[in-house]
Order: C-alpha cells, then sequence, then structure tokens
C-alpha cells in the first residue's frame, strides 16, 4: 500500500469513531428518559429531518448519481429529482396518516388496518426483499470506495461495513440512531460541498473548461426514442411512488410527536434533499471537462484527479469520510428494518427476544453481503432503482388505497401485492441476470414500474370490490384515526 | 376495534368553554350520518388538496420527458449559460418541490383548523 492510501484510512477511522462516539451520548441521553420511545416520539422536526435525510441519502445518492450523470448524460437527473420528489408525494398522501395509524412498521400498518395476519406475513416479506435488494449496492459501494481509498479488495469495503452493520444493529444501536444519523446528513452534505466548492475554483482558475464536448445527447432529460421515453418515464414512477414504500423510510415516521410534525418533518427533509441534490451534477460535469473514467468511484476520483499535492489528499479524505457515512447510515436503518421484521415474524418461534433480533441481524446483512461479493458487477445507482420500482408496486398501492379508501379488503390486498410483486420482481430477476436493454421486452422488464404500479393498483381496487363483504368492520373508526387532528377528542379506535 | 359501540354518557356539569364540546364529536364517535358527513367534508378537502399538489406537480415535472420528447429543439436552449435540462432538472426543480411542499403543508393545516372549528372543538380566536 504507497501513501496514496492514507487519506481514506484516516477518513474512514475518524467517521467511525465519530459515529460510535455520538452513539454513546445518545445512548446516555435515551437512557435518562423512563421510555426511549416516548422520548423519541418528542424528536423536533429540524432534527428529525436530518436524522431522515442522513438515513436515506445512500451510496447511490453519494457516489452513484454522479456517475451515471457523467456516463449517460442529463436523463439520469431523473433518479435524484425522483428521489426527492418521492418525499413530496409521500408528504402529500402519507406523512400525516401513517403517523396517526401508530403503526411503526408497514406490516404493522396492514395488520391494523386490514385485520388481516395474511396481509402481514406478505408484507414482511415484501420488506425483506426490498430491503435486500437496498442493502446488496450499498455493500458494494462500500467495496468500491474501498478499493479506490486504500487499494483493498472489493470484498474487504462490503465486509467492514457488512461488521460493523451488525455489530452496531445488535448490540442496541438502535437507541441513539436519531443523533447518528442527523450528524451523517450534515457530515455527507460537507463531504460534497466543500470539494465541489473548491474544484469549482480549481475549475475556474483552469480557463472553465467546456464540459459539453462530444454529442448534445448528455444534456437531453431522456433516452432516444420511444424506449427512452418509456424508460424516463418508468423511473419517474418508481421514484416518485416508491419513496413511501421503502422499509426505513416508514419507521422514522413514528418517531414524530404528531401528524401535523410528521407533516413539517417531511416538509424540511424536502429541503434537506434538494440542497443535497444539487452537487452530485456539479461532480458529474466536473468529471467530464476533466475526462474522468465513468464508473462509480468519479466522486472520489475526481479531487486527486483535478488537485495535486496536499489539496487533493485533504479533499479525497473527504468525500471518503462522507461515502462511508452514506453506506453506514442507509444500511444500519435497513438493517434495523429487515431484522426487525424477521425476529418478529419469522424467528419468534425459535429464539427468544434478543437472540431473534440478532439472528435477524445476522440473516438480514449477510444474505446482500454475500449476493454482494459474488456479483460485484451491478451498477450501484440501478440496483436502488429497482428496489424503489418494488416498493412503488406494492406499497404504494397499500398505503394511497388504504389511507384514502375505506373499501379496500384483504382480498385485495393480497391480490394487488402479488400482482405487483410478482411483476416487478420478475424484471429484477431479468435486470439481475442480463441486464442489457436490446428488444422492447427487454426495455418493459428493465424498468418495470410503468405497467407494474397501474397493475397492481387496479388488481388492488378491482379485488376489493368483488370482495365488498369483507371490508374490515373498524375500517370507518381507522379513518377517523387516520385522518383526524389530534386536538380533536375522538374515538379513534 | 370492533368492540361494541361504548354507551351514549350524558355529559352534565358547567361547560368548560364558551361551546360545549362533545355534541359533534359524539357524532363521529358513533358513526351516525351526520358524523360520516362530518368525516366525508374533511376527507374530501384532504384529498382535493392532495390531488391538486400533484396534478400541478404531475403538469410541471412530469411533463418534461414528453415535452423534451416532442419538442427536441428544446435542447439547444442555454439560459444562463446551462442546457435548458440541467438548468431545469438539476437546480431549479427542487425549490419548486419545496414550494408544492410548504403549499399543501399550509393548506392542510387550515382543513384541520377548519374541520376543528366544525366540531366546535377549537374557537376562532384560538391559535
Amino acid at each position: 500500500m504507497s501513501t496514496d492510501g492514507v487519506p481514506g484510512l484516516v477518513a474512514l477511522v475518524v467517521v467511525s469513531l465519530a459515529t460510535l462516539a455520538i452513539g454513546t451520548y445518545g445512548l446516555r441521553i435515551s437512557r435518562t428518559t423512563s421510555d426511549f420511545y416516548v422520548a423519541s416520539r418528542s424528536v423536533r422536526p429540524g432534527l428529525n429531518a436530518s436524522a431522515i435525510g442522513g438515513e436515506y441519502l445512500s451510496a447511490a445518492s453519494f457516489l452513484g448519481v454522479a456517475a451515471l450523470v457523467l456516463t449517460a448524460g442529463a436523463q439520469m437527473l431523473w433518479y435524484p429529482v425522483g428521489w426527492t420528489a418521492g418525499y413530496l408525494v409521500l408528504l402529500v398522501l402519507v406523512a400525516a396518516p401513517l403517523r396517526r395509524s401508530g403503526a411503526y412498521t408497514l406490516p404493522d400498518f396492514a395488520e391494523a388496518r386490514l385485520g388481516s395476519r395474511r396481509v402481514r406475513a406478505l408484507c414482511s416479506l415484501l420488506v425483506v426483499a426490498i430491503g435486500w435488494l437496498y442493502l446488496l449496492p450499498q455493500f458494494q459501494g462500500a467495496g468500491l470506495t474501498l478499493t479506490a481509498a486504500v487499494d483493498a479488495p472489493e470484498w474487504v469495503g462490503a465486509l467492514v461495513v457488512g461488521a460493523v452493520v451488525v455489530v452496531n444493529v445488535g448490540s442496541g444501536g438502535m437507541r441513539s440512531i436519531t443523533f447518528v444519523q442527523a450528524f451523517q446528513y450534515w457530515l455527507k452534505l460537507t463531504a460534497l460541498l466543500i470539494p465541489a466548492a473548491v474544484l469549482l475554483a480549481v475549475w475556474a482558475g483552469d480557463g472553465s473548461p467546456d464540459p459539453h464536448g462530444g454529442g448534445s445527447g448528455w444534456s437531453m432529460p431522456l433516452g432516444t426514442g420511444n424506449e427512452g421515453l418509456y424508460t424516463t418515464y418508468s423511473i419517474v414512477l418508481a421514484t416518485f411512488l416508491g419513496t413511501m414504500g421503502l422499509p426505513h423510510v416508514v419507521v422514522r415516521f413514528y418517531t414524530n410527536p404528531d401528524g401535523r410534525a410528521a407533516r413539517r418533518t417531511t416538509l424540511v427533509v424536502l429541503a434537506l434533499l434538494g440542497g443535497f441534490y444539487l452537487l452530485p451534477p456539479v461532480y458529474a460535469a466536473l468529471g467530464r471537462a476533466y475526462g474522468a473514467s465513468a464508473d462509480d468511484t468519479l466522486v472520489l476520483e475526481l479531487p486527486r484527479l483535478m488537485l495535486d499535492g496536499l489539496g487533493g489528499d485533504l479533499l479525497t479524505g473527504l468525500v471518503t469520510a462522507g461515502a462511508f457515512a452514506a453506506f453506514l447510515s442507509t444500511s444500519s436503518g435497513l438493517a434495523i428494518a429487515v431484522s426487525g421484521v424477521l425476529a418478529q415474524d419469522v424467528l419468534r418461534d425459535r429464539y427468544s427476544g434478543i437472540t431473534a433480533f440478532r439472528v435477524g441481524a445476522t440473516v438480514a446483512v449477510g444474505v446482500p453481503l454475500a449476493a454482494a461479493v459474488l456479483a460485484p458487477d451491478l451498477s450501484v445507482a440501478r440496483a436502488v432503482g429497482l428496489a424503489f420500482a418494488v416498493a412503488a408496486s406494492t406499497f404504494c398501492p397499500l398505503l394511497v388505497l388504504g389511507i384514502w379508501w375505506r373499501g379496500l379488503t384483504p382480498a385485495g390486498a393480497i391480490a394487488g401485492l402479488m400482482t405487483g410483486g410478482l411483476g416487478s420482481g420478475a424484471g429484477v430477476a431479468w435486470t439481475l441476470y442480463d441486464g442489457s436493454p436490446a428488444s422492447w421486452a427487454d426495455v418493459l422488464l428493465g424498468q418495470p414500474a410503468a405497467w407494474s404500479v397501474p397493475l397492481a393498483f387496479a388488481t388492488m381496487v378491482v379485488v376489493s370490490l368483488l370482495t365488498r363483504e369483507a371490508v374490515p368492520r373498524h375500517a370507518g373508526r381507522f379513518m377517523v384515526r387516520l385522518h383526524t387532528p389530534e386536538v380533536v377528542p375522538l374515538d379513534r379506535g | 376495534m370492533s368492540d361494541p359501540r361504548p354507551a351514549r354518557v350524558r355529559v352534565t356539569g358547567p361547560p368548560l368553554r364558551r361551546h360545549t364540546p362533545a355534541a359533534r364529536t359524539g357524532d363521529i364517535d358513533e358513526q351516525t350520518a351526520l358524523g360520516d358527513v362530518y368525516l366525508g367534508s374533511l376527507l374530501r378537502e384532504q384529498l382535493a388538496l392532495a390531488a391538486r399538489i400533484l396534478g400541478l406537480l404531475a403538469l410541471t415535472v412530469g411533463s418534461l420527458p414528453a415535452l423534451f420528447h416532442v419538442f427536441p429543439e428544446l435542447n439547444d436552449l442555454d439560459p444562463l449559460g446551462l442546457p435548458l435540462a440541467w438548468l431545469l432538472l438539476g437546480v431549479l426543480v427542487y425549490p419548486w418541490l419545496v414550494l408544492l411542499g410548504l403549499r399543501f403543508v399550509r393548506r392542510a393545516e387550515r382543513n384541520e383548523r377548519d374541520f376543528a372549528l366544525l366540531l366546535e372543538v377549537l374557537d376562532e380566536d384560538e391559535p
């Protein structure tokens, strides 16, 4: 290992130590309150929004977007736009009612709304599937980052992040996670903002070389032909509607004091995400101006490409720190969500409480970790995109119809979840197997959301209408709970 | 959740506010026709608001791929030295999303306040 690896290594150690220190501090605070969950329900919108942002901005946001935009141009800007707009859709359709439902996870919501264990079981299965699909690229990104930073083999980074997450989650780090996640949002923002500002100054000093060169397709916000139009709209639908169905997003809403605070928190999240996503395209444009190689490590390599000596080293350390914060925070959030479901719904019969959670955490991390090591070729943002497509085709119809339509029945929910899950799942399997779009069939399977989301909605509505007599008896009362402001004293069931 | 309805209790004693709160909430609690009207009005207001905001989102942001598909020459414009798509999707879309969100939050809170006023659990001059 040459001295090139020093900034990256220092960054990694500093991030890990800071994370642990803040975690310990948060643990102490939460222990002084009688009940952690009550304490966390008083989390103020500002802090809570930072935590949501910290958890949400993953490897795909930190590394993937810049690389995709460099490779394919403005059509890839739809990913960050969709990941932000997804929060607007979530705010408008589900934020306050979801908080008022009192559900802690998506399976909890499904069971409370529909009173059916079978719907709950299906939702648990989907949470695990989406969680794994989302964890996979986090581990891959970690491998890439460590390779770029200290020249380690790719499996090392994945293993390091996986191990840290298992230890963290397994030892009860969940109590302090709000502080850690909030810190990691600001770390990630700083880690992209400062290098971007310095590199823009360097770029201006170099006489502003033009990033335009080589074809105008780079500034076109969609691909060519009807396939391009379809693919773009499919990405738009998947990201706009998929955000609300991500397992680690829903859990956070429970930490708001009430429905009103849930809305305000989401609004702050919108602003935080928007601020962050201004930055990755800057890296893409600079990368193009300076002829950077187009792969997922663009953000990590750009500082040294543009700047020699100490300056380049310092900025490399900073972006490496941000990247590691991204892997740690997102995979911790996902691992908690997935291991919670595994422990509650799968392992409970075989193991006791804490053991079940620890076994759950190991399985939750182990499976996608193995997949990341065995199949290292999948593009980071692409895999995350598929997780969004599955979430949009399953949990989005369940949440939207469950919240706004009294007539949803358990049978309708199951049929819709199966249709959407199998449809988008076929797309995922196809892309993991062979991702090259050649014919229309490949295009339709590669980005399934544009057909699988409407199909899932339609199935859910039609089957619910056919089984009208099975509308849960408490549906009316549940609507009162979801939609009425807490100041009105009502019987909420 | 499927408990039998609680027995109706007559509230006696001096009212704590100028209005007696329990009267109209009782209709919702007992799911009378009038109660359904109250709840239905709130639900319709909130859903219409959501539809308006999402419609605006679809009309502005959602129409961009179609616009660029039909008029590829939009790609040649570069106001402020940035290609149009970059300016729209890389920069301007984010403040627009926040604005839409802000408008939604204000209106949704107003709808809830109106609902509370309707049920007479809030007074006009309360915050």
